[in-house]
């Protein structure tokens, strides 16, 4: 133990590029973003910045929107995830990594792209109400709509809620599941009494990764909200871009993360008695 | 033999076209300690999975208490298995490990307390109820999963090289408390091992396998004094494997000199394997006994010392209490009865393994 310290601590100037990387891009952003989120445009103190996250009723209205597609997404990706990794298990080996493959895929075209496609196929006149009338179904009205927004953001975040539980699918030992299996549990016991159990360090890195970007993202909703629909990452944009008012726009910020940073706590706490390391 | 708890029939598997197991046919009687010994490979622990139901066989069927089970899933079937790696569930107590067949079968709280206090007593891990089974030593976590197995009261155990994992002496110590266990919980056991020594000590009856094939099944004592072919005799225990000439009945011609010894019925000057246990071949002066050879190693081993006399070409391995001068010549001299003739090799499967 003793000669790893030594040794690890020999080349400390290794890390140092990543050392900058962190000062220049993330320390320093967020001195920034501090220091506008805390001092009016004349210099003196304030909590007001932050506080606006509640105070107006659009703000108010906006979070809980966000809440709203945030937990629905999450829950969405992981009701998706499970089923989807447990057939991606009992495929054989060379037809699960292309399967895998296959799901990373999008994450490698655009993320703008991905969305506008979206709005194409969900416009009123879109590829699906054509498919629909061609069929001799009634149109459906989704877009401009929170489930545009939701089908939006369950499409883009699924890779990430499905790889970490993927991975820690996988780990599970083949031995443990027989185990069980020779104890008398049927295959829905063995899910989840032993996988779904043994997979919750996954899951909950999923979850961060999930939860965390579908709350704060804004451009989702911008192009498949049509505007109208704001989350508060439209109004922290707004805030900068329109209203040329950082000041708000960085309180919002600042407000948005100590209520994702007190949502994941959770996650936190497990990751302190369990074995497993998450996201952070 | 009488009362029959598993059967085999015809039992042929193969993985990849790789013949694992070939019409592979066994009787396992109420109770009984049955070993399954052979080297890796030889298709032992695949006969375990089959009765487990991991494995599905590609022909024959499996009988319990007279019933086909051979299509039923594991979790259907009134055997448990100790795994070689435990397996225990990382996430639960050592009690919740052991509970968890008991609360499956929906039995009582009180019910399973008890029978995890009696469980734990067994394998001597009284007051380990809380612990976190991967903070247990490796002995410590195959008690634990015997406790989880035998807490079911399955009618058969089903062990897999259940002590491979585990150093030298905790080895024997396990070894020694699961034949006590066996003795209290009275239930048959299946035991998979390529540990002869340790088959030898524990079971009933041992089957010996080599390519898929019983090469031999018989108690320890048969097994390892009068192995069947070349390949049970050089995997139980040490031996001396010398090609002989059986001249007539109770006469065996060993490198030129005629020996006398207690075997009929191999017909005249047929060539023959001859097994002679290292153990059994006594150094004499020279001139004396029957090959005179040189010493040309002594090693010292605690109990004995392993010599080796060259007799023309061959080397032979004698264990003796004294040791003999290197380089001296011997003479070697043998009792008749531990004389062990066998057939030649008419498979390869009766071989001695090369490579172990």
């Amino acid at each position: 133990m003793n000669e790893n310290e030594v040794r690890t601590n020999k080349r400390p100037f290794l890390s140092g590029p990543y050392f900058i990387w962190i000062i220049a891009f993330t320390v320093l952003p967020l001195i920034v973003i501090f220091r506008y989120a805390l001092f009016d445009g004349n210099g003196h103190f304030t909590l007001s910045n932050i506080a606006a996250i509640f105070s107006s009723s659009i703000n108010r209205k906006a979070l809980w929107f966000s809440l709203e597609i945030a937990l629905g997404c999450t829950a969405f990706c992981i009701l998706l995830s499970y089923p989807l990794v447990m057939a991606l298990k009992h495929l054989g080996l060379s037809k699960r990594g292309f399967s895998l493959f296959i799901i990373i895929l999008p994450m490698w075209m655009n993320f703008i792209l991905r969305i506008l496609a979206w709005q194409m196929i969900l416009s009123n006149n879109g590829i699906l109400n054509l498919l629909l009338t061609t069929l001799g179904f009634e149109p459906v009205r989704i877009a401009n709509t929170p489930t545009a927004i939701m089908i939006g953001s369950v499409y883009d975040y699924l890779p990430y809620m499905i790889l970490p539980i993927y991975t820690s699918i996988m780990e599970i030992n083949e031995d443990l599941i027989e185990a069980a299996k020779d104890l008398g549990a049927n295959s829905f016991t063995v899910f989840c009494k032993i996988i779904l159990p043994l997979s919750l360090p996954g899951l909950l890195s999923g979850i961060v990764m999930v939860f965390v970007p579908s709350m704060t993202s804004f451009v989702i909703s911008d192009i498949l909200g049509g505007g109208k629909l704001q989350l508060i990452g439209n109004i922290i944009e707004q805030e900068f871009m329109i209203s040329n008012n950082w000041h708000v726009g960085s309180g919002l910020s600042v407000a948005l993360m100590i209520l994702v940073l007190l949502s994941m706590a959770f996650t936190r706490k497990r990751t302190a008695d369990g074995k497993e390391s998450l996201v952070w | 033999m009488s009362d029959v708890i598993l059967q085999l029939e015809h039992i042929t598997k193969s993985f990849d076209g790789k013949m694992i197991l070939d019409d592979f046919n066994l009787e396992i009687g109420r109770n009984e300690f049955v070993t399954l010994l052979g080297p890796s490979g030889c298709g032992k622990s695949t006969i375990l999975r089959i009765i487990g139901g991991f494995v599905r066989p590609d022909k024959g069927r499996v009988l319990f208490e007279g019933h086909d089970i051979t299509m039923l899933p594991p979790e259907k079937r009134n055997v448990n298995t100790v795994f070689q790696k435990y397996s225990l569930f990382p996430h639960m107590s050592v009690a919740d490990n052991i509970a968890f067949g008991l609360k499956l079968k929906k039995k009582s709280s009180s019910y399973i307390r008890d029978k995890i206090a009696y469980a734990l007593r067994l394998v001597n891990l009284e007051g380990y109820d809380d612990r976190d089974p991967l903070s247990l030593s490796g002995g410590q976590q195959q008690r634990v999963a015997i406790a989880r197995a035998i807490v079911n009261e399955p009618k058969v155990l089903l062990l897999d090289e259940p002590l491979g994992a585990l150093d030298l002496k905790l080895r024997h110590e396990m070894q020694r408390e699961l034949i006590k266990i066996k003795k209290e919980v009275g239930i048959t056991f299946l035991y998979v091992t390529h540990d002869q020594e340790e088959a030898l000590m524990m079971s009933d009856r041992i089957i010996v396998m080599n390519k898929g094939i019983i090469q031999q099944a018989g108690d320890s004592k048969s097994i390892y004094d009068e192995p069947q072919n070349a390949f049970v005799a050089d995997f139980i225990g040490e031996s001396n494997i010398i090609d002989g000439i059986m001249v007539k009945d109770l006469l065996v011609n060993i490198q030129g000199v005629d020996f006398p010894c207690v075997d009929t019925g191999f017909g005249e000057n047929n060539p023959v394997d001859v097994v002679i246990r290292p153990e059994d071949l006594e150094i004499v002066p020279q001139g004396q006994g029957y090959l005179t050879g040189q010493v040309i190693s002594v090693i010292f081993k605690g109990a004995y010392y392993e010599i080796k006399v060259k007799v023309d070409n061959y080397e032979w391995m004698i264990q003796s209490v004294d040791p003999a001068p290197v380089g001296g010549f011997v003479g070697l001299t043998i009792d008749p009865d531990n004389i062990q003739i066998m057939h030649k090799p008419v498979r390869d499967d009766e071989e001695v393994a090369r490579d172990e």
